[in-house]
C-alpha cells in the first residue's frame, strides 16, 4: 500500500513574526493554526487529527488539543525528530488519511528560542533529566549544534575536497531569495567573500555558514481527496514520503552522508519520478553544509559533487537548474523554535501552487520535494523527504 | 595552546558504563568487544549494537588512533577542539584535542590517548598529537 495520490495539502500559513516576546507558545501554536484553517477555508471542528513535536507544551496532543478546543479528535501523533517532525508528520498525516483514521490532520509548529535568549547554536546543552545514553560520552567533549555540523562539513572537505567558497554559494542564494520575502529576518544579497569573510565560529563553518535564529511557527492542514476537491485552493497532492534515521552505528562513524540517502530513493520510487522531474526543492538549511550534503543524498549530484553542484547560482530561482528555499530559508528568513522542517513543507507547498514570491516562483512547477533534517549530521539525526505534485 | 583550560564535568555514570570511568581514572581507555561477531563498538553497551548478542567484555585499547574529523569552537570563553578520533581498535569515539596547536590539526593525523581531570576528582579520555 502506497499513499501515493490518497491525501492533500488543504492549507498552510506561516507566522509572520521573527521576534515573539509579547506571545507565549501555546498562543503561537493556536495563531498558526487558525490562519491554516482559514487559508483552506475550513474550522476548527473539522480537524479530527492533530500532529506535534516537542517543540509544544506539555504532553502535545493532550495539552494543545485543549488549549485550542480541538474536540473531535480520532488521531493523534507527537512523534519528535528535532527539526525534521513536521516533514515526517506529513507522511504520517497521509498514511492515517490513506487508512481512514482521519480526514483533517492538522500540524503546527512553534518557537521563541529568541525571546528567550537561548545560545542555540554555540554552548553545549545537557538534556537535563534522565541523560540519553550516549551523552555521557559526548556532553564532556562540548559538542554543540555548530561544532557538531563543523566536524560533518570538516570531513567532507577532507574526503572530496569542498570548499568553503562552494559552501557560500547557498547562502548567496538563500540571500538572493530573501531579499523580496518581506518577513525574511536578513534581507540583504550576500556575496561569496561575506561568507568567507565573516567570523569563523567552528571550523570550517563562518557566522554567515549558520541559519538565523528567530521565533515564529507554521501550521499544515492535511487532508482527504474528497476534503480536497471541495476547497477553493489549488490541489497539491502528496505522492511520496519516507522516514529514516542515521546515527554513529556503534561508532563506524561515518559524517559524509544523511538520511537522505534513504529517504530521497525511497520517496522517489513511491513517487515514480527522479531527482531531474524536480522543479523546485526547499532543502532543510541548519547551516550551508546542511543543504550540500542532502542534495548529494538525495540523488540530485554525485557524491562528493556537491560542492560543484550548489556553485555559481545554481540554486537561485531564474539563473540555476534547482532552485532551492526561494523564501530565504533557515539561512535568511527563520527557524522557528530551532526547527525548520515546517517551513521547508510550506515554501514547497506555495511553488506548487504557484503562490510564491513573483520574482523567486518557478514556471510550471507542478513537481516539488521537501526535505529535512533533524537532530545533528555529526551524531544523530531524523530525516524526512516528501514529495508534492500539483493536480 | 590555550593558556587556561576548559573545566570539565565529572562523568555521569550508571551499572552499565562505571567499569569505563574507573578505568579512565587509572589512566586506562576500555572499549567493548562483542565475544559473538567480534566486534569492537563505543560508546560502550551491555548488548552489541551489530548483533544483539549480550557477550560483549571490556578490552584495554591501546590508546593510539587516527583524527576522523575536528572542529574548533572559536567563540567559546575558551577555544576548544571538538573532534572524532578513530581507534586503532577500531570505533570512532567523540574526543577533544588537548594540549596543541589548534591550527596544526589535521584530519588523519596520528594521535594518542591522554587523560585530563574533571570535576568531582575523575578523568575523562582526550587525545593529543602522537
Ligand atoms: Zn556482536
Amino acid at each position: 500500500m502506497s499513499i501515493k495520490g490518497k491525501a492533500y495539502i488543504g492549507g498552510i500559513y506561516e507566522h509572520p513574526t521573527r521576534l515573539a516576546t509579547d506571545k507565549s507558545l501555546a498562543m503561537i501554536h493556536a495563531e498558526v493554526a487558525k490562519g491554516c484553517l482559514e487559508d483552506a477555508g475550513l474550522s476548527k471542528d473539522d480537524v479530527d487529527a492533530y500532529f506535534c513535536a516537542g517543540d509544544a507544551p506539555g504532553l502535545g496532543p493532550m495539552s494543545m488539543a485543549d488549549y485550542m478546543g480541538l474536540t473531535k479528535l480520532k488521531h493523534f501523533d507527537s512523534t519528535d525528530v528535532g527539526g525534521s517532525s513536521y516533514v515526517v508528520h506529513v507522511g504520517h498525516a497521509a498514511e492515517a488519511i490513506a487508512l481512514g483514521k482521519c480526514k483533517v490532520a492538522l500540524i503546527t509548529l512553534a518557537g521563541r528560542p529568541r525571546a528567550e535568549g537561548m545560545a542555540t547554536g554555540t554552548v553545549p546543552r545537557s538534556r537535563g533529566g534522565s541523560p540519553t545514553p550516549d551523552e555521557p560520552f559526548e556532553f564532556p567533549y562540548g559538542p554543540t549544534v555548530v561544532n557538531m555540523y563543523g566536524m560533518a562539513a570538516m570531513r567532507h572537505m577532507h574526503e572530496f575536497g569542498t570548499t568553503s567558497e562552494q559552501l557560500a554559494w547557498i547562502k548567496v542564494a538563500a540571500s538572493h531569495h530573501a531579499q523580496y520575502n518581506e518577513h525574511a529576518l536578513l534581507r540583504d544579497v550576500v556575496t561569496v567573500q561575506d561568507v568567507v569573510n565573516s567570523p569563523m565560529i567552528s571550523d570550517p563553518l563562518h557566522r554567515l555558514d549558520c541559519c538565523v535564529i528567530t521565533d515564529g511557527g507554521g501550521a499544515i492542514l492535511v487532508v482527504a481527496p474528497e476534503i480536497a476537491r471541495s476547497l477553493k485552493r489549488p490541489k497539491v497532492k502528496i505522492i511520496g514520503a519516507a522516514e529514516t534515521t542515521k546515527n554513529q552505528m556503534g561508532g563506524a562513524v561515518d559524517l559524509t552522508y544523511t538520511g537522505a540517502r534513504y529517504t530521497g530513493p525511497a520517496s522517489f520510487a513511491e513517487a515514480g519520478v527522479k531527482p531531474s522531474d524536480i522543479k523546485y526543492a526547499s532543502i532543510y538549511d541548519s547551516f550551508t553544509i546542511t543543504v550540500l550534503m542532502q542534495l548529494e543524498d538525495l540523488g540530485f549530484c554525485e557524491k562528493g559533487k556537491g560542492g560543484a553542484f550548489v556553485s555559481d547560482g545554481n540554486l537561485i530561482s531564474g539563473t540555476g537548474k534547482l532552485p532551492f528555499n526561494t523564501d530565504g530559508g533557515g539561512l535568511c528568513s527563520n527557524h522557528p523554535g530551532n526547527r525548520g522542517g515546517l517551513t521547508k513543507v510550506l515554501e514547497a507547498v506555495r511553488q506548487v501552487r504557484g503562490e510564491a514570491h513573483p520574482k523567486v516562483q518557478v514556471k510550471n512547477c507542478d513537481l516539488a520535494l521537501a526535505h529535512g533534517t533533524g537532530g545533528s549530521l555529526g551524531s544523530r539525526h531524523g530525516s524526512g523527504t516528501v514529495i508534492l505534485e500539483r493536480e | 595552546m590555550a593558556e587556561k583550560e576548559r573545566k570539565l564535568p565529572a562523568a555521569v555514570t550508571s551499572p552499565e558504563t562505571e567499569e569505563y570511568w574507573a578505568a579512565a581514572k587509572e589512566g586506562k581507555l576500555l572499549v567493548k568487544k562483542c565475544k559473538s561477531c567480534g566486534r569492537t563498538h563505543h560508546y560502550p553497551r551491555s548488548l552489541c549494537p551489530y548483533c544483539f548478542s549480550d557477550k560483549t567484555e571490556w578490552t584495554t585499547a591501546s590508546g593510539k588512533g587516527v583524527l576522523y574529523s575536528y572542529s574548533v569552537m572559536r567563540r567559546a570563553p575558551i577555544p576548544y577542539a571538538l573532534a572524532y578520533v578513530t581507534l586503532a581498535e577500531g570505533p570512532t569515539m567523540m574526543t577533544n584535542m588537548v594540549d596543541c596547536d589548534f591550527d596544526k590539526l589535521k584530519v588523519g593525523q596520528a594521535v594518542k590517548v591522554v587523560f585530563k581531570p574533571t570535576e568531582g576528582g575523575g578523568a575523562l579520555p582526550c587525545f593529543t598529537p602522537a
